[in-house]
């Protein structure tokens, strides 16, 4: 690793800014094909049931529209990813299996006759009885999934190998702490609703749109249209945020244009109203985690046992992926000699609950933020320095057993919470409104494994591609997407400090199939550590290429961009770098032991919060978070991203949900499915911590989902130091405030 | 309904359904894609417009209202190649990052820092102020804090400008990167950026 890079750790702004802020950018919406026509989609309104037909009213002029069902795909009627049990439209005889699945398509010249078409066609379902909670599912006798309800479980043992020997440490403590946590569906609330167009040319299938992950839309539209990987292009528009939400589901929507463009014989374009979209796609798996801890006379931590169950919703989607990296964090960054974690997520009536930022991270974090919160409270000791006491550190193990060696960053980034921390607020006093009000401080420590889990990144072997292009300019080509992340930019950073030329050098390619190879999906806080490090990598040996052919041409000595123009006159030279894991990764998928992921990032925070006694609201006064990023490639970019996780998260804690009633959404509109707005909004404090990881860009590793999972429980925290009474349920609303009040112990 | 509106400096004429949205009008008709739909209720700010000087909802603007009024978009902020100061300031402090939110919130910037709507720029108020001021305004990307910074700039150097300095400005588009890159890459998969109309 290269301490010093040029432009490394310098906020260059971002290459797309000024696309961006005159609204030039083109987003998917902004693009047309000619002669595009407006696709839309008949949805159930049951939560579970049998096709049995699907009517067209006589009396519609179906000559102005085209129609399509499950019988029109052209290959498997399956959104393929980890497996095939996701029809793209429900067949006639099948089960509907959950409200707002798709059954039948529309494509007509203009939206609002799609629409109208859309009111014509009357799904017949036989309604049978849902499952609608995660009891029902461990104990009904309807199988949702195969003969069972369960998507995946995982069993993770430490230091013990059978039940007895855990129970024998719980029966041995001198303090026992249990507890069961509660957390809430959350709408990922993208600005941009999920937008897809597709066109067939020559028997090729083109499509493009809002996604973060082409290699994903490609491998699904391989399956569904019956063709090889030419048969159908894959090409990100300009994407109006994701976070996780464009991860799995624009497979469907894919899948569904294209059906439509090839019956319609043009191309379709489709845009989903934020109702549809807020209704019908993927939302953070609700869960439920119980907690134990079991800590001796001195407080140490003697064992930590957790159960872990998420609902999945009706199809298995990302699931497993989800719970995996749920049930590696749930023990938490704690010393602990014997863990046991089991998780389940399993299968209900609702749509499918799938990827968004943290991905099942900040389900278990909750849980064992607000254990240890509990902990301190039942030792009288200062929450803050509960957790530096008990953290993990260099030389410790997780509980997979996984040996901590570089880039922990526990004390630097508790250091840095203390060193900001200043007065404890009063707890009673007057809110701006002059309303009375309590406050409290909450404090969290947490920890969030980059890169995708276990052998993960190896299986996935991706490959990124820097090249010199004729006019002698460079250029990064990768699948890895800007979702608003700022990833061009900062590839744009990675790839000039290697190379040693200025930015305005090198380009970043827009992710197209035919263009790009496969780096891997958008996903799992690993563009910039794994995909960066590939950019840096690649970039540094083409630039060594390019001093070779100089040698060899009488150039040896002049600078990089000289001999680059020299070279580009003999045509495009290209280098590709494949992954390759770090030394000393071991991971064991049947035992779940092992390096889990190659390197953590670690964060604390501090949260002050006023509750109103009128209105019972939690207004969050203050908000600091310390995380540990490696590097920041380009700090201002990096700050983006920690704050804007940190108010997804403060919002997941007071006023965000997804209320379902009888399986559908019932709050499917911007109106009452409520994200916070500028004056909902703290200013946030934020702490960039450095502990570099040896195999990132300039040592950077993920910082993508880490600000996501902790803010939560600290603001539980602080709500439970502000009013004496515990919340263990999100999100913290007025109505779960005013519920507690006869409990209050600081009235 | 025939329609006569400015947009940008531009007068039009559109023939169109008076009860149209100002917001598909400006897309559709006038193919100006600046401006986003993102809700179509009125929650989250991203088709605000400035009506007259004043910043609305598009969505929620019939055009048989814009009759003979006057409607500035984000394409209508820059002169030239000159950004706006809000444009500017949104770059250099980081406050774009999906993008889809800022034009939405380029206008209402805008017209705050036009109409010098912030009292007392260097107070600790002006923060609070400019988070009441843009709460019409939902960005789900950047926690809004590199939004009030650059919104705190851009004022400051608005107030500059009325105390008779000029900042030296720059043809930043070409400069700082402005990519149209996107658009080639389009291109080369075969699709054109909106240029005839969208038949919604």
């Amino acid at each position: 690793m290269d301490p010093v890079v040029p432009g490394i750790g310098t906020s260059l702004p971002r290459v797309d800014g000024v696309a961006k802020v005159t609204g030039r950018a083109r987003y998917l919406d902004d693009l047309d094909a000619a002669g595009a026509w407006h696709g839309a989609t008949v949805r159930s309104k049951t939560a579970f049931g049998v096709l049995e037909g699907i009517d067209l009213d006589p009396a519609f002029d179906w000559s102005r529209v085209v129609v399509a069902t499950a019988a029109d795909v052209p290959g498997g009627n399956f959104i393929a990813l980890l497996e095939d049990d996701q029809p793209a439209l429900v067949k006639i005889g099948s089960r509907v299996m959950h409200v707002d699945e798709a059954i039948a398509l529309v494509a007509a010249p203009t939206r609002a006759l799609a629409f109208e078409a859309l009111k014509h066609i009357t799904p017949r379902v036989r309604a049978m009885t849902p499952v609608l909670s995660i009891d029902e599912s461990l104990t009904a006798n309807t199988h949702l999934y195969k003969d069972t309800n369960v998507f995946k479980q995982f069993l993770i043992r430490k230091g013990h190998a059978a039940d007895a020997e855990i129970d024998a440490v719980f029966a041995s403590a001198h303090l026992v702490l249990d507890g069961t946590y509660e957390t809430s569906p959350q709408e990922q609330m993208y600005i941009e609703p999920q937008a897809m167009m597709a066109e067939w040319r020559d028997g090729r299938c083109f499509i493009v749109g809002s996604m973060q992950c082409p290699y994903y839309v490609h491998k699904a539209m391989k399956a569904l249209l019956g063709c090889g990987p030419d048969g159908v292009v894959i090409t990100q528009s300009v994407t109006g945020g994701g976070f996780g939400g464009k991860e799995e589901y624009p497979s469907m929507l894919a899948a569904h244009v294209a059906v439509l463009s090839a019956k319609a014989k043009r191309a379709v374009k489709m845009i989903y109203d934020r109702d549809e979209d807020i209704a019908a796609t993927t939302k953070r798996h609700p869960s439920r985690t119980h907690h134990r801890l079991a800590v001796d006379a001195t407080g140490e931590i003697i064992g930590i046992d957790v159960d872990v169950v998420m609902d999945g919703g009706a199809y298995l989607t990302l699931s497993p992926v989800v719970l995996s990296r749920g049930v590696l964090h749930a023990a938490g960054p704690y010393r602990c000699p014997v863990v046991r974690v089991r998780g389940r997520v399993v299968a209900t009536n609702y749509p499918p609950h799938g990827a968004f930022r943290g991905f099942g991270a900040p389900q278990t974090t909750f849980a064992y933020e607000r254990q240890m919160q509990k902990l301190a409270i039942a030792r009288g000791e200062d929450p803050l320095a509960l957790r530096k006491r008990l953290a993990l550190r260099s030389g410790d193990t997780t509980a997979t057993g996984q040996l901590l060696g570089f880039s922990v960053g526990t004390d630097e980034v508790i250091a840095a919470i203390e060193g900001v921390a200043g007065p404890v607020p009063v707890r009673d006093g007057t809110g701006p409104t002059g309303a009375p009000v309590k406050r409290g401080r909450g404090v969290c420590f947490y920890f969030h494994g980059a890169g995708f889990t276990g052998s993960g990144e190896q299986r996935l072997a991706g490959r990124a591609t820097i090249a010199l292009k004729t006019d002698g300019m460079f250029e990064v080509r990768s699948s890895s997407t800007d979702i608003g992340q700022g990833s061009i930019t900062m590839f744009t950073q990675i790839a000039a400090g290697a190379l040693g030329v200025d930015a305005e050098y090198v380009s970043v390619i827009d992710p197209s199939t035919d263009l790009v190879p496969d780096s891997g999906p958008t996903v799992a806080s690993r563009t910039c550590m794994v995909v960066g490090s590939l950019v840096d990598q690649g970039s540094r040996a083409l630039a060594a290429q390019l001093q070779a052919w100089a040698k060899d041409n009488g150039l040896g000595g002049r600078p990089l961009l000289e001999i680059a123009k020299a070279r580009s006159a003999h045509g495009e030279l290209t280098h590709t770098v494949q992954y390759e894991p770090p030394p000393g990764i071991q991971w064991d998928d049947a035992t779940y032991t092992g390096s889990a992921y190659p390197v953590y990032g670690w964060a604390a925070c501090l949260v002050d919060v006023a509750v109103d006694l009128d209105t019972y609201e939690v207004t969050i006064d203050r908000c600091v978070q310390a995380v540990d990023v490696g590097k920041a490639i380009n700090p201002s970019i990096v700050k983006g991203q920690i704050e804007g996780g940190t108010l997804q998260a403060l919002g997941w804690a007071v006023l965000e949900n997804v209320v379902y009633k009888d399986g559908k959404v019932a709050n499917a509109n911007m109106t009452n499915c409520i994200v916070p707005t500028f004056a909902d909004a703290p200013d946030l404090e934020t702490i960039l911590v450095e502990v570099p990881y040896p195999f990132g860009p300039s040592g950077a590793k993920g910082v993508g989902e880490i600000p996501m999972d902790g803010p939560a429980a600290a603001v539980a925290n602080a709500v439970e130091n502000a009013l004496g009474v515990a919340f263990d349920k999100l999100p913290i609303s007025p109505e779960a405030i005013a519920a507690t009040k006869a409990h209050w112990r600081h009235s | 309904m025939k329609v006569s509106l400015t947009v940008n400096g531009t007068a039009h004429a559109v023939d169109v359904s008076p009860w149209k949205r100002l917001l598909d009008v400006l897309r559709e008709d006038l193919r100006l894609t600046g401006t986003k739909e993102g809700c179509g209720e009125g929650e989250c700010g991203a088709c605000t417009v400035m009506l007259d000087g004043e910043a609305v909802n598009s969505c929620l603007v019939a055009v048989g209202q814009c009759d003979a009024r006057t409607v500035t978009t984000v394409e209508g902020l820059a002169r030239g190649d000159v950004l706006h100061a809000v444009q500017k300031a949104l770059v250099a402090c980081g406050g774009a990052q999906c993008g889809i939110c800022t034009p939405g919130i380029a206008v209402c910037a805008a017209h705050v820092v036009d109409r010098g709507l912030l009292v007392g720029r260097d107070d600790p108020s002006a923060r609070a102020q400019v988070r009441e001021l843009l709460a019409g305004n939902i960005c789900r990307c950047t926690g809004y804090q590199l939004i009030v910074d650059a919104v705190i700039a851009a004022a400051r150097e608005a107030e500059m400008e009325r105390a008779g300095f000029t900042p030296a400005r720059e043809p930043e588009m070409e400069r700082s990167g402005f990519t149209p890159a996107r658009e080639p890459e389009m291109e080369r998969a075969g699709f054109t950026p909106a240029r005839e109309t969208d038949k919604r």
